[in-house]
């Protein structure tokens, strides 16, 4: 660690917050020194989020102080909190897309002609994007619009955002939750590099790697109170989930189940309308658990669109336990006993607003009929069984789906296809954003419908979830299966090798 | 039930206001007239609140109303041919709109507005701009609309005067079919739950194995065919059809007769008891203007102002309940013998 000064930057003090039914932050603090980078962790729902928002003046504290630079402050909206030098990376992105780059970048400061009309100064906008970009290393140009860009350059561009109010403290939440490896590593280098020239950063990452690679410091929140610090020297993935969890996790899977020879799903020249030329080929057998690994953007997705009927695949034949089935919309793949659980929980998965129990039958609903009416105590029993057998933690079936956690959202996804009884369970990054706990208990059950011979193909970009989970591992790179690892050739390494595209 | 206290009690309170500064507000006739035109609009608002629950819009209903009409009026064929026309001509109008919503994939809003001019345009071009009149044509079928119940199914006559007095009209029987059938099939039927699902989130659903766009067309095809029907009611009531104005302006009464019955124009919810008692507080306050005696030069303006006030102090109350719960929970954490509540 380059250390450019040791004055604390911000401190903040017994910061309590309310809201309806949670008690979001209790008495928690916080100190944060100059040119440091500092890991905020905790499951989801630990309160990361909201201590957070409190520092970028979104939310309100309801008891507490916060000093910057020694001097108590009230930031009473995220104006104050940019003047003082605080500027928020969000996990989800906030740029409009149909905007360029440099009017993202200084939107709502943007520098004006000084004639009397005070348009905007086009030429003085570009450069000062451009050295902005510069400083980043980012290479695109300041004219270039925004939903063009990759979704890492997108997160950059956030980041030159930053950096365009002279930002000394930067926050940001999750910001790899969508970037692939390589976007990522970028993204590494850029704050490393900002701190070297003594800005604070507040780094908040489910992903324990990023954090060891990355942190001065870590910080830990458990249910909205502080659960603990690590120094440098301690910071490892085992500690940071025990000050997160309150307690030791021996090892996040089980192996109760033996892949057979018998294959359950075939896909035979598949091809995926986002890639024609590369058609795809894929068995996944009796009790396997096959992942698919790869990184983002490298087509996963699309095939998995693809094989549900999402969208319309040009070629190629899927078969289930050997019998073909021609599959031009979602309800055929449901025919076919094909399940998949999105990647976009709340955008394609779930009716966020509406109830547990009608998000669990939404799809099994005509099953559910008497006298092609609605049989209402089947349908009540199938939800609370499934949501029972999948443990969701609600207050009742009628609960709506928004007001759970995330990891209980999954189940609830989860909980609407194992009621249809499925051959073939797609899952989508399925532990993305979830707590360690949830995560455990989707990873039991992963392995659970494997041994119970569902064909199980996972798609996955986290490497410890790759190899831990998996029986068999297929890789993708740009829309084509690069290659495939059997058990005995499982490592970092080899997956990563396939997923750039080296061989 | 509790979803409706609110509303119900606007139209108690208007209904208690009129009858105190005009207690002739009440009489059978003035309330049966109410029912009838309580009927005839909640027919359209029940078909647009369909559409409505899908986060579309539909904005032909109107002209609709006055295009089928002028047609079905305008046949020298005989009853069962006209009602049989009006429903599948009503229903085809309706497959198309939701086509182009779904397949075309042009704006709902567009759609229909586009709908609004053309069925305008042409029920003028197909009757050349004139009246047409009823005379004595229908005279069978006017019954659904003058008729009542049950009084006049009493044979000869034979009803009493109190219920002579207090029967309900045919076309607020009518609606009420409608209405029931509707809410079997909303609240009952699979369809309805795939409806309110997509409503709320369209993409959730089409990766639950519904056919979204399918759904979609059905919500089309029953707003149509409402308009439709009331259309020809609307017809047999005012005995005439005047090509150019016949239904103007009903696709707002019915999108109005919605928004107070508490269908949100995002989608997602409906529910036709709220919207009928949306319609009726609508045509009560109509009817409440000329009795109290406001200048009808203001009458917009004042239905305009009392659907404002009731939408907006649904959503204060709405918000107000949530600080409430808010401040009681600070309460109970600031109090160190209460429970943890996370």
């Amino acid at each position: 660690m380059t250390e450019t000064g040791n004055g604390t930057v911000l401190e903040m003090r017994g910061i309590s917050k309310f809201f309806p039914g949670v008690k979001a932050l209790d008495d928690v603090s916080l100190t944060l020194k100059q040119g440091e980078v500092l890991a905020l962790i905790g499951e989801n729902g630990a309160g990361k989020s909201t201590l957070m928002k409190v520092l970028g003046g979104v939310y309100q504290p309801d008891s507490g102080s916060i000093l910057v630079d020694g001097l108590p402050c009230d930031i009473e909206s995220v104006q104050k909190a940019t003047a003082l030098g605080i500027a928020f990376v969000h996990q989800e992105l906030n740029l409009s897309d149909n905007l360029d780059v440099a009017a993202n970048v200084f939107l709502g400061r943007e520098p004006r002609n000084r004639d009397f009309l005070k348009l905007v100064d086009r030429k003085k906008i570009n450069a000062d994007t451009q050295v902005l970009l510069d400083k980043i290393e980012l290479d695109c140009a300041p004219t270039e619009i925004v939903g063009n860009l990759s979704l890492g350059n997108q997160q950059m561009i956030e980041i030159a955002k930053a950096l365009s109010i002279n930002a000394k403290i930067l926050i940001m939440d999750e910001p790899t939750s969508s970037l692939c490896v390589r976007e990522s590593e970028q993204l590494f280098k850029v704050i490393k590099d900002l701190r070297n020239h003594g800005i604070s950063v507040i780094y908040i990452s489910h992903r324990m790697g990023e954090v060891v690679d990355l942190a001065d410091r870590v910080i830990a929140l458990r249910d909205g109170r502080n659960s603990g610090f690590l120094a440098k020297a301690e910071i490892s993935a085992m500690s940071m989930i025990k000050l997160m969890v309150g307690r030791d996790v021996e090892k996040f899977y089980h192996k109760d189940h033996e892949a057979t020879d018998i294959p359950v799903f075939e896909c035979k020249d598949f091809i995926v309308p986002e890639h024609p030329g590369n058609p795809v080929n894929l068995v996944v057998r009796r009790g396997e658990i096959l992942v698919m690994a790869g990184l983002v953007g490298a087509g996963r997705t699309e095939l998995a669109h693809a094989l549900f009927g999402i969208t319309k695949a040009l070629g190629g034949e899927v078969l289930v336990e050997g019998t073909r089935y021609s599959i031009d919309d979602p309800k055929d793949a449901i025919a076919a006993g094909i399940a998949l659980v999105p990647e976009d929980r709340k955008q394609c998965g779930l009716v966020i607003e509406q109830s547990i129990e009608r998000n669990i039958t939404l799809a099994g609903l005509d099953a559910c009929q008497k006298m092609k009416l609605i049989d209402f105590g089947k349908v009540r029993t199938i939800a609370s069984r499934m949501a029972g057998a999948l443990d969701v933690r609600m207050s009742g079936i009628e609960q709506a789906v928004e007001n759970l956690s995330g990891g209980n959202q999954q189940k609830v996804v989860l909980a609407k296809w194992l009621s249809m009884g499925p051959r073939v369970l797609v899952l989508d990054e399925p532990t993305r954003g979830i707590d360690v706990v949830a995560k455990e208990e989707i990873y039991r059950l992963i392995e659970k419908l494997a041994a119970e011979g569902v064909a199980m193909l996972v798609i996955s970009s986290e490497m410890q979830e790759v190899l831990g989970i998996a029986d068999r591992i297929v890789v993708m790179h740009e829309g084509a299966i690069s290659g495939e690892l059997q058990k005995a050739e499982f490592s970092e390494e080899a997956v990563m090798k396939l997923a750039m595209g080296c061989n | 039930m509790k979803k409706y206290i609110g509303i119900a009690s606007i139209l108690l309170g208007i209904i208690v206001f009129t009858t105190i500064l005009d207690p002739q507000f009440f009489s059978p006739y003035n309330i049966m007239n109410l029912f009838r035109w309580t009927g005839l609009f909640g027919i359209l608002s029940i078909g647009v609140g369909f559409v409505i629950m899908t986060g579309g819009i539909d904005l032909s209903v109107g002209s609709i109303v006055g295009f089928l009409g002028a047609l079905s009026v305008n046949r020298s064929w005989s009853i069962p041919a006209v009602i049989v026309f009006t429903i599948v001509f009503s229903m085809a109008i309706g497959l198309v709109q939701g086509l182009l919503v779904t397949k075309v994939k042009i704006q709902s809003f567009v759609v229909t507005l586009t709908g609004l001019f053309i069925y305008r345009g042409l029920s003028r071009f197909f009757t050349n701009d004139v009246t047409q009149g009823l005379g004595n044509d229908f005279a069978g079928l006017k019954f659904l609309v003058k008729g009542t119940f049950p009084a006049d199914f009493f044979p000869n006559d034979s009803a009493p005067q109190f219920l002579k007095d207090w029967s309900l009209p045919m076309p607020f029987m009518i609606m009420l079919v409608i209405a029931i059938g509707l809410s079997v099939f909303l609240n009952r039927s699979i369809y309805g739950r795939y409806i309110l699902a997509l409503g709320r989130n369209e993409k959730a659903a089409r990766f639950s194995g519904i056919d979204t766009d399918r759904m979609i067309v059905i919500t089309y095809i029953i707003s149509a065919t409402c308009a439709g029907i009331g259309g020809f009611l609307f017809a047999l009531d005012l005995n005439s059809v005047q090509p150019s104005t016949a239904g103007n302006m009903y696709e707002l009464y019915a999108i109005a007769g919605c928004v107070v019955g508490g269908i949100s124009l995002r989608g997602g919810v409906g529910n036709i008891a709220g919207v009928i008692i949306g319609v009726a507080i609508v045509r009560v306050l109509y009817n409440a203007i000329n009795i109290v005696g406001i200048p009808n030069t203001l009458e917009y303006v004042v239905i305009g102002l009392v659907i404002l006030i009731g939408v907006g102090a649904d959503e204060v109350r709405k918000n107000y309940g949530i600080k409430k719960r808010m401040m009681r929970i600070r309460a109970e954490i600031k109090t160190p013998a209460a429970g943890r509540i996370a």
